[in-house]
């Protein structure tokens, strides 16, 4: 079995003395890992950081063995390593794929969403395209959000809540009495300003449906990478 | 190949557990050990038997010595305002080496990860935390590795040690002495060409 593909670098664990297993995130084979002879060496180690971008050709004898991957460097993203908050974004994105995605398993649209993001963390201004990520994540797992229409009226206009047992979008009128159980939909989501009040709103909504769907009734929380990003995202 | 006896393949299995050392380096390693009893063998066993009595991990900063608190921690010659943390205390050691920092240290036992669910108080960061304050430090400097999770340690200590006041610096990250910029990766080269200075 052999194949060869780029990819994002999520994960790196020392295997014995010399070696390392790494997970990747690809378009065409999804997260997958595989063993990197010679990964801890001096030579090797400092390019497998996670969220580097690496050609990979992985080859194992039977499809369901480890394997073993020969990596090439194709771009490090360490750019980040000295500003904090594209750090925490990098770690919670490649956090999170690690968490959520099933092994093997192609995810060629979530994947073109994510290198790019990966890419503009060391510009700056990626907070709101972060926030899409993450729905188009829970997306890619089956959990989408329905923000198209109010589930009550069907109204496209006025849309305010979101149901956090449905995930259909809610119109400011037809919450009624009920709005204080809804989580709020901020207007960047749907079109309007992407303002930081509406920011906090939209990854308590994200988080709420991550940390349902994700953790197993609270045996296996979130990762704390997301946390410090929220947390720091949302410091004043 | 005949088994060598029971003893000496007690030994064997002992040695090829240390890092760097397989079974057959290790056979290796015992049978010059054999041939070389008086000058290696018995000097070694005596020297590994008191080192595993006596050595300590020192309750200030963490290093390991013979001694509670370690040497450095009570030379006084050493500056008290200033705290190099590092990793591990194989950093310390390699600090120590190069002979150019004469403060005082705080070993964190690791860094945070959020694969291996390692989280601030699996470290010595609240320790650390305590000492700044006790101590009257006026300089932190995060000798931390540039890997990523030693930058997120990094940022996650100058985040908790911003209430205290006290100065946060990092080693400067860039080209090696000898190093040729052809072999570096890109991401040397950029953090190289950010900590630029006049010449």
């Amino acid at each position: 079995m052999e194949w060869r593909d780029q990819g994002a670098l999520l994960s790196v664990r020392r295997h014995g003395e010399s070696a390392a297993i790494i997970e990747v995130f690809t378009a065409a084979h999804g997260r997958h890992a595989g063993v990197v002879r010679g990964g801890a060496s001096r030579r090797i180690a400092p390019l497998l950081q996670p969220g580097a971008q690496l050609d990979v050709s992985w080859h194992a004898r039977l499809d369901e063995h480890l394997g073993a991957f020969t990596v090439e460097p194709l771009q490090s993203r360490a750019g980040v390593l000295s500003d904090r908050l594209a750090l925490a974004g990098l770690n919670a994105i490649c956090a999170l794929l690690a968490r959520a995605l099933p092994e093997r398993e192609p995810h060629p649209a979530l994947y073109a969403a994510t290198i790019p993001l990966l890419d503009r963390l060391e510009r700056g201004g990626w907070e709101w395209d972060y926030l899409r990520w993450e729905l188009r994540l829970l997306e890619e797992l089956g959990f989408g959000l329905d923000l198209e229409a109010c589930a009550l009226t069907g109204a496209r206009e006025g849309l305010a809540y979101v149901s956090p047992r449905t995930g259909r979008a809610v119109g400011q009128a037809a919450a009624g009495d009920w709005a204080d159980r809804l989580l709020i939909l901020p207007a960047g989501l749907i079109g309007g300003a992407e303002e930081v009040e509406g920011l906090g709103q939209g990854l308590r909504l994200t988080g709420h449906f991550l940390d349902r769907e994700l953790t197993n009734g609270g045996d296996r929380p979130l990762p704390e990478a997301r946390a410090r990003l929220v947390m720091l995202l949302l410091r004043p | 190949m005949a088994d060598a006896p029971r003893d000496i393949e007690r030994l064997i299995e002992l040695m090829a557990r240390l890092p760097g050392l397989g079974p057959r380096s290790a056979r290796r390693a015992v049978l010059h050990m054999l041939k070389k009893r008086e000058a290696v063998m018995a000097p070694l066993a005596q020297a590994l038997a008191q080192v595993a009595l006596s050595a300590k991990d020192c309750s200030i900063c963490g290093n390991i010595s013979t001694s509670d608190p370690c040497p450095i921690c009570t030379d006084p010659r050493r500056a008290t305002g200033e705290i190099c943390v590092v990793e591990t205390v194989s950093d310390l050691w390699a600090m120590e080496r190069g002979q150019s920092y004469r403060g005082r240290y705080h070993v964190l036992g690791g860094t945070l990860s959020a694969l291996d669910a390692v989280g601030p108080d699996d470290l010595r960061i609240p320790a650390l935390i305590d000492r700044v304050g006790k101590e009257g430090t006026t300089e932190v400097i995060l000798a931390l590795n540039a890997t990523v999770d030693g930058a997120t340690t990094a940022h996650y200590i100058a985040d908790a040690l911003d209430p205290t006041g006290v100065t946060v610096t990092s080693l400067a990250q860039g080209v090696p002495i000898g190093g040729e910029l052809d072999y570096l990766d890109d991401g040397t080269i950029g953090a190289a060409l950010k900590a630029r200075r006049r010449v």
